[in-house]
């Protein structure tokens, strides 16, 4: 292998957790039907947050220990793999496991709300704060907390409970860390590096520590939900919780195991403007242009609904797409940072393994950083 | 192209691009630059002292191996990190000699720790909540909405200290952020040579950094019983491969490889410093903080990496250990390299820069690349000191006092929690 060679990367197995429920079907459906999203709106108060559907964690996660042993968003991206895994018919395959690769787009996990409040409550009255802060976390954290809040310990529960342990890399940095885990893992695809990769995320909306970091900046939206393309004014992005993640291979490899892929993942771009004004619209469109997108039947838009970045976004797509169907994922399922891309992703192939589209392009704009494109198809013949 | 294409100027065995490394910079708690790290560990000098930065009163482990030379307002890991990286980069591309200042024609890859607010900050919100019952987070949620606060929105998400570095220095592309935990630093370079190896780009600027020596990172560590409590006198804690090792000490710091298409390094006459030969990796799904009591996944990391460098276990010359001075690790590790290296490993030096510098945790891997290659230039192996009790259980040649030999090639092991194995081959020429 050279390692420049270009072979066709295909998605045969997608896992989907969120509002909506789970599953590719339950997904593609609810955009089918655009009913709105269910909310809470009471728990998190002023802000609203779409929150994961319950499910039978046993379904995928069978020890109790590793449920306990997890937070929330751990157990949704285990779960959503798990989902990925099945769908692709190689849940059982115990050797394709150990041999696969991982790469997963993730933040951290959550806190205990609870410890936090009571130190910082008795900080108001220590003599020595810096003892009294030392004191209370050697005794009231809990020692394997810290496991539940390590981002690569995603992966790592995914390698212990699915047993997928080739090997996996973890990317941060909010939505472009999504884009780039699948750029990345289409690419050593594509190039032979693999046959074959996991490649998703997970997101817990269902915390107060992150609606603080998201209130700082000014990025949550209030008030009555809107749809995600008509937040003017203060505008901002309604957290999701939410799961995505796909099984990539390679077209060959696909065939030799008589798997029925769903769609090709052609290509993914991604990118960094200095969101200057104008800067976001000149990004989507050369992204554009690289993931080779034409025109798509429909576009899946990750845009968060943060104004100024999410009015250049509909400018542009009204430019690049005119025809098109611009689906907002965040209308679908609220935004899940890490998670759009991916989830965008798995829609994509969705409407495209239902014959009713051809191509599909999916947009992720990062609030704050981070332009991509990527360009889903049908598989060649089809 | 098959596996028999043979091996040319510009190209290795398999028909890839061979990836040069062109600059390197560094910042340890023994200094700033190559120069001072390089000195100051080959005589044996530890960087391990006393907390100054914080209280710790109550704990049990109160050193680490502090970079207290560099500082932030606020000083916080990811503005810590963001500086010693920005340094380290500094040095690596001034060296290289490529692109123009804040136009590095290549992409960038960079290993953080994950990113919280810190206590301090909660503190201020919980302050400016003006509350007087309990605090909760929707006390610190209402104090963010004040948008006094809204500053550290971009400080506490994961991608600020990579977006940064990339708007600093002009790196193309989608600067990519990530973990592998203890093992990130080396994953940061092997996604630079896979992006070089497939074409995408002709230059990586790959960097691991870590500023997280806080009381919650550290009690975290201290409450797993990861971190030695020898805290006196510091520098004897850090204890690799020792009979009495008790654990490992947290350390701070970056590193920064500019990685070049070889080709392309020479065309544009640039001095190759050393070459990334080989990366390999394999996971673990055992538990979350211990090994596979047999050491495969170990192994196979080993393994894999002599494999892509193309070399068989003869063609190492000497081992830069991930040698934590926990009792779990430095005994896997051992396992390892005895499974690996069979009858060869007796005569095969192996040192830990860990016993000078702590674990620099998301760094470590970045850093002790660095050092690796300062290895080979150099031809002389750092020492790992405190190797005063060997544990007999360890058949290694632990390199106890600096060693002059001539280095071709360094094998350099980096292994985490989360069942994380990494494991890079450096070496002077290509393989």
């Amino acid at each position: 292998m050279s390692g420049e060679a270009h072979r066709d990367v295909v998605v045969t197995g997608t896992g989907l957790v969120s509002c909506r429920g789970e599953g590719l079907d339950a997904h593609l459906d609810a955009l089918a039907a655009g009913t709105p999203a269910p909310v809470d709106a009471e728990t998190y108060a002023p802000y609203a947050i779409h929150p994961a559907a319950s499910l039978s964690w046993d379904a995928q996660i069978p020890k109790k220990s590793d449920q306990r042993q997890m937070e929330a968003w751990q157990r949704l991206g285990v779960y959503a793999a798990g989902l990925a895994l099945d769908a692709a018919g190689v849940k059982d395959d115990a050797a394709f496991k150990a041999g696969l690769h991982l790469v997963v787009a993730c933040g951290g996990g959550e806190r205990d709300t609870a410890v936090d409040g009571a130190i910082l409550t008795g900080l108001r009255a220590a003599e020595d704060p810096g003892a009294y802060l030392n004191e209370r976390l050697l005794n009231d954290l809990r020692p394997t907390l810290f496991l539940a809040q390590l981002s690569n310990l995603l992966a790592g529960n995914i390698a212990i409970v699915h047993g997928v342990t080739g090997a996996s890399r973890t990317f941060m940095g909010e939505e472009s860390a999504g884009t780039d885990a699948l750029r990345i893992a289409q690419a050593r695809i594509a190039s032979g590096q693999n046959e074959a990769m996991l490649v998703g995320g997970s997101y817990n909306a269902e915390r107060p520590d992150v609606l603080v970091i998201h209130e700082m900046g000014g990025y949550l939206a209030t008030g009555p939900l809107r749809p995600v393309f008509e937040r003017d004014g203060e505008g901002g992005f309604v957290l999701g919780s939410s799961a995505a993640f796909l099984l990539l291979e390679s077209a060959e490899h696909a065939a030799a195991r008589g798997a029925t892929p769903l769609a090709r993942l052609d290509a993914v771009a991604s990118g960094r403007s200095r969101r200057e004004p104008g800067n976001v619209g000149e990004a989507l469109a050369a992204r554009w242009t690289e993931a080779g997108a034409t025109w798509p039947d429909a576009v899946i838009s990750a845009a968060t609904g943060v104004t100024a970045a999410t009015g250049e976004e509909r400018a542009a797509l009204a430019r690049l797409a005119p025809d098109a169907k611009v689906h907002a994922l965040g209308d679908l399922i609220g935004h899940g940072i890490e998670v759009a891309g991916p989830f965008g992703a798995a829609l994509a192939a969705g409407l495209v393994a239902r014959g009713t589209h051809r191509e599909v392009a999916v947009t992720i704009v990062g609030h704050r950083r981070g332009e991509g494109v990527l360009r889903v198809q049908a598989l060649r013949g089809a | 192209m098959g596996a028999t294409m043979s091996a040319t100027k510009h190209r290795d065995a398999r028909g890839r691009r061979r990836v040069a490394v062109t600059g390197i910079g560094l910042v340890t708690s023994l200094g700033q630059g190559q120069a001072d790290t390089w000195s100051a560990l080959v005589e044996g000098r530890s960087g391990v002292r006393a907390i100054r930065r914080f209280p710790t009163e109550g704990l049990r482990t109160r050193i680490a191996g502090t970079v207290d030379f560099l500082d932030t307002d606020p000083l916080v890991a990811p503005a810590l990190s963001l500086r010693f990286a920005e340094t380290a980069a500094e040095e690596a591309v001034g060296q290289s000699g490529i692109g123009g200042k804040g136009d590095f024609p290549g992409a960038l890859f960079v290993a953080v720790p994950p990113v919280e607010m810190e206590w301090p900050q909660r503190r201020a919100l919980a302050e400016a909540a003006a509350e007087n019952g309990d605090v909760t987070y929707a006390s610190l949620q209402r104090a963010a909405a004040s948008r006094r606060f809204d500053d550290w929105h971009d400080l506490f998400i994961f991608g600020t200290v990579a977006d940064r570095i990339a708007e600093r220095f002009g790196t193309r592309g989608s600067p990519i952020s990530l973990s592998t935990a203890c093992s990130s630093g080396a994953t940061a370079i092997q996604l630079g040579v896979e992006a070089i190896r497939r074409g995408e780009t002709r230059a990586a600027l790959c960097i691991g950094t870590d500023g997280s020596v806080n009381p919650e990172s550290l009690i975290r560590f201290s409450l797993l019983s990861a971190l030695s409590t020898q805290n006196d006198p510091p520098e004897g804690a850090s204890k690799p491969f020792s009979k009495n090792r008790d654990g490992f000490v947290m350390g701070e710091g970056a590193a920064a490889l500019v990685l070049e298409d070889a080709e392309a390094a020479t065309a544009r006459g640039a001095r190759i410093l050393g070459y990334v030969l080989g990366c390999g990796e394999k996971g673990d799904g055992f538990h979350r903080t211990r090994s596979s009591p047999d050491g495969a996944p170990v192994v196979a990391a080993i393994r894999a990496s002599l494999e892509d460098a193309g070399l068989g276990p003869e063609g190492i010359d000497t081992v830069n250990a991930h040698g934590t001075s926990t009792p779990e690790n430095d005994k896997m590790e051992a396992l390892g390299l005895t499974a690996v290296f069979g009858e060869r490993t007796a005569g095969l030096p192996v040192t830990s820069n860990k016993s000078m510098i702590g674990h620099t945790l998301t760094a470590a891997g970045a850093i002790e690349a660095a050092v690796s290659l300062l290895t080979i230039l150099h031809g002389r192996i750092p020492p790992t000191i405190n190797y005063a009790q060997p544990d007999p259980a360890i058949a290694l040649d632990v390199v106890a006092q600096a060693r002059d030999v001539p280095v071709r090639t360094v094998l350099s092991n980096s292994f985490g929690f989360g069942g994380q194995n990494t494991c890079l081959v450096l070496g002077a020429e290509p393989a």
